[in-house]
């Protein structure tokens, strides 16, 4: 392990438009030989620091020395010249190719390669490329990938595909490799094996950066981590010398202060109840593990978790545009609220009916008949003092994505790309409007008068900059969009609001916008799902938060009493002793806002 | 039977040609369907070529060799043309297309009337293309094999050669690999360095040359040098041959065989109506039809189009 | 390439995405664009024969289109023709899905309509013969277009190349039955009656009338219809139409459905009304004769607009009209046409180019600005190329 610097990044400031500034003065160093981890939250600007070496970005200010010389990387070209060479999150390759030709592609050859007259290598057989496949294979069984050239990429999995770009980009030169969340997509079993591969590229003097926000992985492979808060560099220490404890402080940060006006919980029920739910995606990763919990009406539950750990999935799962690997979601849909009299039911059917909790005092308690004598009961009911409470208990299980929608369950989702998940880019702010509710009216044609003053009413009160309600939707800005589509689902009064990211990419004063909105519609007795990635956000805005890690639910816990370090500490592992605060604690809550 | 054969083998390889083209520049991810235009255009550079050499009393290796290299030219052209407007331009590809047919078929057509009326005949020029002694020379004895495999004219043999060339490139080389590439996923061979948009102009030139000289040699060989004829349908028929031989010049070798046969075969069949001779036209559609079907089916990832196929490639737009 | 040892050269023009394009800038290129193909035809039609002069082409260019109320009225009726095409195919492009057999729809709906007429004429009335025939048009129509759709929705079949096959297809079919029907003949069935031509209706209005009782339909159809609306969506963003619970398989056989009800009364009105007479051979000389392709281009070209189609339907008939008026004058073949259309489609086309890519030119002063100094490029590879 040489002490030289492979890398050097002073004082590089990366903005975005005039409003995020995605790095502000970092400074970075890569040795040579080492295994750095970058570790930040979501949002923290691991990324885009990476792609500034890689070529992607060019940095608005500060410099990049690459072995001790300083350098302009314009493209990814550029950085292989470096020999530089990054792995992104999504693959670049063909699908119909082998892994050698995919990894062979576009090289050039060396004058000197192959046999024959100057002709037949200028045209380029490909088996003259043979040997070097056979080559290539040796080099892959030597770092013990385990894996064979001949395939094609399509029959591969994901930790297979990811092994052929490492290979690539070794095979291209580099000794300098950038992994951005390499083990985001794999099995524990596959982590350890990229885990071996990458020290034993560090033995033969390679230098890697692994992008991570795993904490347990910071410790197995790095051998120093460079933390980043919120576009800034908050240290960099030997991995040796700290703790997941201190690290977590460092990404996490202080707790801020947010002047989000959370109001108790309101009359909270159980809206939704998820039962053992597990989806298992395209690749046949389980991506939700035998998931439990309950949504009440009139609070919110945030959902933490560092992203890609099965919340998109687990709301989608819900919104039935997931099929579910098992479990069940049941749906409480609050039906009447009226007193009852005996012209409607009889007293055994009453007393079956306050067994099953659908009978409450006008006060909110749960009538409890049992211990009570005929007649009582009589004098209760003809008094109208039992408020009837059956909530229609729907199985969500059978219902198409539209039913769900129908019955007020509604999943505002807020993806990186925002056009294609609920909007329609080339639509006006009024079309957009009408996505969900056009086919209401019987008319065969759309009335556009509802949703235009829907439209206007939501550019007034959500302070939309947009120059009419006729511009197509993506010609706005990012938070205007955003604005537009959480405002659209917050408008059909649903009964169960799920809203993923929804101030992703926003500034602070649409973000608070936002929150407003989702506080609304918690006082009007709705069952807000809020998945954010901001946890100093999550604490101040949410009543409970449950913490989702690697599909599994690390615990439910009461975000007025817990600390951002705990969420942070869940977050990274599931712990022995899963917390669980459940909606009888969220009650009495409710009783002492009073 | 012989004839029949003969006579097959001699139709197809027109298709043969403009599929053969037509290949080259889909595996480069468009969808050409100007190639019946750019057969027109070949066949005016061939005709031309012809007949310029033909009167300047070139000898006939000359002759036909100007001929081809004036269909490529021609074809070339046309191919550039379309080139520029889907690959620079980004323009829809079958809007395109269509125009350059009409464009080319419009010109063919112009021009064969302008060389009617001042009576300059293709036919003595012609003789050099279709006759077979230029290869084989006239010793060669008289039978069946002869007839089938040795009778035909040098353009025959070159399109089946380009056809192989094609082939070896596509399959064997390095070129080959980068131009699938580029045709299956233009970001991903952007990002192995691969220059996509140089690849995608000299395929769609080289191709359209290929598929000019295919209407050449219509003109020239199986007309003998008359240009009432249309070439547009062969045009489309190329393009079906494509999905035919599920875009590999080696089955559209013996595809092109099978679609000649087809075409020609209602010439040739008695005691069928003149009704019925019609109806057997169809034959080479409906069979790529159902193949189109089939693939899609089965959904097997080596017999689908170029996954590419018809989507312009513009790098920021990631 | 990636380890040549110069640097890559930065290119000349540089091209983004126009995101905000107003209206007017756009038809502003169009128009220009127009005004141009016009010119660079008469350009190239003076240099190809030396009777046409600037004058003799604008004389007839006008002349054949708008020289006598005859000439007028044969000009909408194409134009309606064209117009009533182009709405067929226009909601499928709308949602996406490439439909270029409209030639081939219309083809079958033409077959549908010759084929009763020329079994049925005579044995039933002749109101009894239209309305059957009316029938078999559009039946025949909507199974050419709907039986793609469905394995576009059932399998995901590359949907524009089946309908390549299906014109085709149609085309041959339409052949066979002109043959069976008169073995003898030129390639051309005349229907004398049985058709709205033998009630003495006149073509013109009938046609005129009912395309642009259509084309309305279809704006408010595709603007205030929530079929329309639903096309829309799945056309803009497939995955946003799944978000909100669209069925987009089944929103795909229905537009084709319509698409086939239109080319149905397209090749109803061509033989019955327009021509009164079928003529099919297998070249694209036939009864659509390339109309439905042509659509394609007027469609796209109006951005599948319909009223935007009447114009852009307009100018492909003016230049083709007008072309063959010229071709016709200075005798210069059938063909002229053809090729003057083709260089007007190359410009109007190219003006999508203009209109969402800006060009950005590289300044001079950053030519000589360094490529970056860098150690040693890694692999000194030199490549033959």
């Amino acid at each position: 392990m040489g002490n030289n610097l492979a890398i050097e990044m002073v004082n590089i400031t990366k903005a975005f438009g005039t409003k995020v500034v995605a790095n502000k003065h970092v400074n970075m160093d890569l040795r040579e030989g080492e295994i750095l981890a970058v570790l930040g939250e979501n949002g923290s600007g691991k990324t885009t620091l990476m792609n500034m070496i890689a070529g992607i970005y060019t940095p608005d200010s500060g410099k990049i020395i690459v072995r001790g010389e300083e350098v302009v990387i314009k493209s990814p070209i550029d950085a292989f010249r470096y020999h530089i060479g990054m792995i992104h999150q999504h693959f670049k390759l063909v699908d119909l190719f082998t892994a050698a030709d995919n990894i062979l592609l576009g090289e050039r050859m060396p004058d000197d390669y192959g046999h024959g007259p100057k002709f037949f290598r200028w045209l380029r057989f490909n088996h003259l490329s043979r040997n070097r496949v056979k080559d290539l294979q040796k080099t892959v069984d030597r770092y013990g990938f385990g894996l064979d050239l001949s395939r094609k990429i399509y029959d591969m999995s994901v930790s297979e595909k990811q092994t052929v770009e490492i290979i690539k980009v070794l095979y291209r030169g580099a000794d300098i490799l950038i992994l951005d969340e390499p083990t985001a997509v794999l099995t524990p079993q596959e982590i350890d094996k990229l885990f071996a591969v990458l020290r034993k590229m560090r033995n033969e003097g390679k230098s890697i950066i692994i992008i991570t926000h795993k904490l347990n992985e910071v410790m197995a492979i790095s051998d120093r981590v460079c933390v980043l808060r919120k576009g800034e560099h908050i240290a960099t220490v030997e991995t040796a010398k700290t703790t997941e404890k201190e690290l977590t402080d460092m990404m996490v940060g202080q707790k801020i202060d947010l002047n989000i006006n959370r109001t108790g919980p309101v009359q909270p029920l159980p809206r939704l109840m998820v039962r053992d739910m597990s989806v298992v995606n395209k690749e046949g990763r389980t991506v939700v593990d035998h998931v439990s919990f309950d949504v009440c009406g009139g609070e919110i539950l945030g959902i933490a978790g560092i992203s890609g750990n099965g919340q998109k999935e687990l709301l989608e799962g819900i919104a039935g545009l997931q099929p579910k690997a098992g479990g069940d979601v049941i749906f409480r849909n609050p039906k009447r609220d009226k007193p009852v009299t005996f012209y409607h039911k009889d007293l055994k059917k009453i007393r079956a009916m306050a067994a099953e909790g659908f009978f409450h005092y006008p006060d909110g308690e749960c009538v409890d008949l049992r211990g009570k004598k005929d007649k009582e009961v009589i004098r209760l009911v003809n008094g109208e003092q039992l408020l009837f409470y059956e909530d229609e208990i729907i199985d969500l299980k059978d219902k198409t994505p539209r039913e769900i929608q129908e019955l007020g369950i509604k999943l505002s989702f807020v993806p990186e790309d925002r056009l294609n998940m609920g909007l329609v880019g080339n639509m006006s702010i009024v079309d957009n409007m009408m996505l969900r509710s056009y086919r209401k009216s019987r008319s065969v044609f759309v009335n556009r008068k509802r949703p235009k003053q829907l439209a206007d009413d939501i550019i007034r009160d959500l302070e939309v900059v947009t120059p009419s309600d006729m511009v197509p939707v993506r010609r706005l800005s990012g938070g205007n969009v955003q604005k537009v589509l959480v405002g659209r689902e917050i408008s059909s009064s649903p009964k169960v609001l799920m809203a993923a990211y929804p101030v992703r990419g926003l500034d602070i004063n649409s973000s608070y916008t936002i929150y407003n909105l989702l506080n609304i519609q918690k006082r009007k007795n709705v069952a807000v799902v809020y998945v954010g990635e901001d946890l100093d956000v999550l604490l101040a805005l949410c009543d409970r938060i449950l913490v989702l890690c690697g599909g599994r639910v690390s615990g439910i816990v009461d975000a007025r009493h817990i600390t951002k370090e705990e969420l942070g500490l869940m977050m990274t592992k599931v712990p022995d002793i899963v917390p669980s605060y459940t909606y009888e604690g969220l009650q009495k809550e409710a009783e002492d806002n009073g | 039977m012989i004839t029949v054969i003969t006579q097959a083998i001699r139709f197809g390889i027109v298709f043969l040609y403009g599929s053969t083209g037509e290949i080259l520049i889909e595996k480069s991810g468009h969808l050409n369907l100007g190639i019946p235009g750019i057969m027109c255009l070949g066949g005016v550079g061939g005709c031309m070529g012809a007949y310029w050499t033909y009167q300047a009393g070139a000898p006939a290796f000359l002759v036909v060799l100007v001929a081809v290299l004036m269909a490529m030219l021609f074809g070339g052209l046309g191919g550039l043309l379309y080139g520029v407007f889907t690959i620079t331009m980004r323009c829809n590809q079958n809007v395109t297309g269509l125009s350059l047919t009409t464009f080319g078929a419009g010109i063919l057509g112009f021009w064969g009337t302008q060389m009617g009326e001042k009576e300059i005949m293709f036919a003595p020029a012609s003789r050099y293309a279709f006759t077979p002694s230029l290869f084989f020379g006239n010793s060669t004895p008289d039978n069946w094999f002869t007839t089938i495999f040795m009778s035909h004219g040098v353009l025959v043999y070159l399109g089946i050669l380009f056809a192989v060339i094609v082939y070896l490139i596509l399959n064997l080389t390095r070129t080959g690999l980068s131009l699938r590439a580029v045709g299956e996923n233009p970001a991903a061979a952007d990002a192995a360095g691969i220059p996509v948009i140089r690849y995608k102009y000299v395929s769609c030139v080289i191709g359209a040359a290929i598929s000019g000289v295919g209407g050449a040699f219509y003109l020239l060989d199986c007309t003998r040098g008359s240009l009432e004829y249309m070439i547009d349908a062969m045009g489309w028929l190329a393009v079906a041959l494509v999905i035919f031989s599920l875009w590999r010049p080696n089955i559209s070798i013996f595809g092109s065989f099978i679609f000649g046969f087809l075409y020609i075969l209602p010439r040739y069949i008695e005691g069928v109506g003149l009704a019925e001779k019609e109806l057997l036209k169809v034959i080479p559609y409906a069979v790529t039809a159902l193949v189109l079907i089939v693939i899609s089916f089965f959904n097997k990832k080596e017999t689908q189009p170029p996954a590419a196929l018809g989507l312009p490639y513009f790098r920021e737009d990631r | 390439m990636a380890n040549s040892e110069k640097h890559v050269k930065e290119p000349l023009v540089h091209l983004t995405r126009r995101m905000n394009v107003s209206a007017s800038f756009a038809w502003m290129i169009r128009i220009g664009a127009f005004i141009l193909s016009i010119l660079v035809c008469c350009l190239i039609s003076s240099l190809l024969s030396d009777k046409v002069s600037f004058g003799f082409f604008f004389k007839y260019l006008f002349g054949g289109t708008f020289g006598s109320s005859m000439l007028i009225m044969n000009l909408l009726r194409d134009l309606a023709i064209y117009l009533l095409l182009a709405l067929a195919v226009t909601p499928c492009f709308k949602m996406r899905y490439w439909n270029i057999g409209g030639e081939g729809q219309a083809m079958m709906g033409a077959f549908g309509c010759s084929l009763v007429v020329a079994y049925a004429s005579g044995k039933l009335p002749v109101w009894g013969t239209i309305l059957l025939s009316f029938a078999a048009a559009v039946v025949l129509a909507v199974f050419w277009a709907v039986v793609p759709a469905l394995f576009k929705a059932k399998w995901n079949t590359n949907e524009t190349l089946l309908t390549l096959m299906f014109n085709y297809i149609a085309i041959c079919l339409g052949a066979y039955l002109i043959k069976k029907v008169a073995p003898m003949g030129t390639g051309i069935l005349n229907f004398q009656d049985g058709t709205l031509a033998s009630l003495g209706v006149g073509d013109f209005w009938i046609i005129v009338v009912t395309v642009t009782v259509l084309t309305v339909l279809m704006f408010i159809y595709q603007k205030y219809s929530k079929h329309g609306y639903e096309i829309a969506v799945v056309g803009e963003a497939p995955n946003t139409a799944r978000y909100i619970g669209i069925n987009n398989k089944k929103v795909i056989v229905r537009t084709l459905l319509l698409c086939g009800i239109l080319s149905g009364i397209a090749g109803f009105l061509l033989v019955s009304v327009k021509d009164a007479s079928f003529l099919s051979d297998s070249t694209s000389q036939s009864t659509v004769a390339g109309r439905g392709f042509t659509a394609i281009l007027i469609s796209w070209l109006a951005h599948f607009h319909p009223l935007a189609m009447a114009l852009t339907s307009f100018l492909v008939v003016f230049i083709t009209r007008g072309a063959n008026q010229i071709g016709n004058m200075a005798r210069l073949g059938n063909s002229y046409a053809g090729m003057m259309v083709g260089i007007f489609f190359f410009f109007i086309i190219a003006t999508e180019f203009f209109i969402n890519f800006k060009l950005n030119f590289r300044p001079r002063a950053e030519k000589a600005a360094p490529a970056g100094a860098g150690p040693k490029p890694a692999g000194e590879q030199e490549g033959t190329v």
